[in-house]
């Protein structure tokens, strides 16, 4: 468990979960709204590890956290609208 | 709330002593700027699917998911090594630094060794940019991205040289960092682009 202390390893480890999920959804043809609300949720979580725990952004100035996550939403945003415009 | 804004504020948050920015000022205004290109071409993407969804759903049963999925394995664990290369800084650690940084490109090298197999077999099936829409953009989009983990390795082996000749630990690691901060960022990509290329329909 003195793995764990560490928040590069915890964020390994649910990355890859993370990326599993995104994997199965596609092995079971997870199609349509849920899933794309769901799989732009895991991506979400996934960027935001990177960013805080890979990039060292935690205790970074505040700003650069902002813009960072800010693309994140701003990316999944604009992925979703095209695919709720996609539904229509 | 502009109230509660206000109040919150007052302390000053940014003021804290230990808040900093790992590396080089100007490697993250790259970095953004770079995310920016990214975001438009993730967007023209998703829009243009928006348009032909039948054809976009079709072509994308073509991709191999499995390597897609093997591709993020990689780029996150090379990730990770980096991580770890720069704690070892902190450690004076030495040789975990060249160590880890190793680890890292090998994870970029493999990366590079999975997309050209899929390339191989997309290309040697008569597919190419102008096949239609959706290759032109999975072979653009995937393509600019795979320039970057190219970069992004040419970046880790200037490190890997500076580190065998000492140049990091806890006295400096601001290159290291730099240049960590671009190989997350090439991770960062790779975790929107699999999802939206290869999953979602």
């Amino acid at each position: 468990m003195e793995l764990l202390k560490n928040p590069a390893h915890r964020a390994w480890i649910v990355l890859m979960i993370a990326t599993v999920v995104t994997w199965y959804l596609g092995e079971v043809g997870a199609a349509g709204t849920t899933a794309i609300v769901a799989m732009l949720i895991v991506a979400f979580v996934k960027g935001r590890l990177v960013i805080l725990d890979f990039m060292e952004l935690r205790e970074a100035p505040r700003m650069w956290r902002i813009l960072l996550e800010g693309w994140l939403i701003l990316v999944s945003s604009l992925i979703l609208l095209a695919y709720w415009i996609s539904l229509k | 709330m502009a109230a509660m804004t206000t109040t919150q504020v007052s302390p000053a948050p940014d003021a804290h002593p230990t808040r900093r920015l790992p590396g080089d000022l100007a490697i993250w205004f790259f970095i953004l700027a770079e995310m920016l290109a990214f975001a438009v071409f993730f967007a023209a993407y998703a829009f243009a699917r928006a348009k032909n969804v039948e054809m976009f759903n079709t072509y994308q049963q073509t991709l191999d998911r499995n390597l897609g999925a093997l591709n993020t394995f990689l780029l996150i664990t090379g990730s990770w090594f980096v991580v770890l290369a720069v704690q070892a800084t902190h450690k004076d650690n030495r040789p975990a630094i060249s160590r880890n940084i190793l680890l890292g490109w090998l994870c970029g090298g493999g990366f590079l060794v999975v997309k050209v197999i899929e390339y191989a077999e997309k290309f040697g099936a008569g597919i190419s940019m102008s096949t239609n829409t959706f290759y032109m953009f999975y072979i653009s989009l995937t393509f600019f991205h795979f320039m970057h983990v190219i970069l992004g390795m040419v970046i880790l082996t200037v490190l890997w040289v500076q580190s065998r000749n000492g140049a990091y630990g806890s006295h400096n690691a601001h290159g290291l960092e730099s240049g960590a901060a671009y190989w997350h960022m090439v991770d960062l990509l790779w975790i929107v682009l699999f999802p939206l290329v290869y999953v979602m329909r």
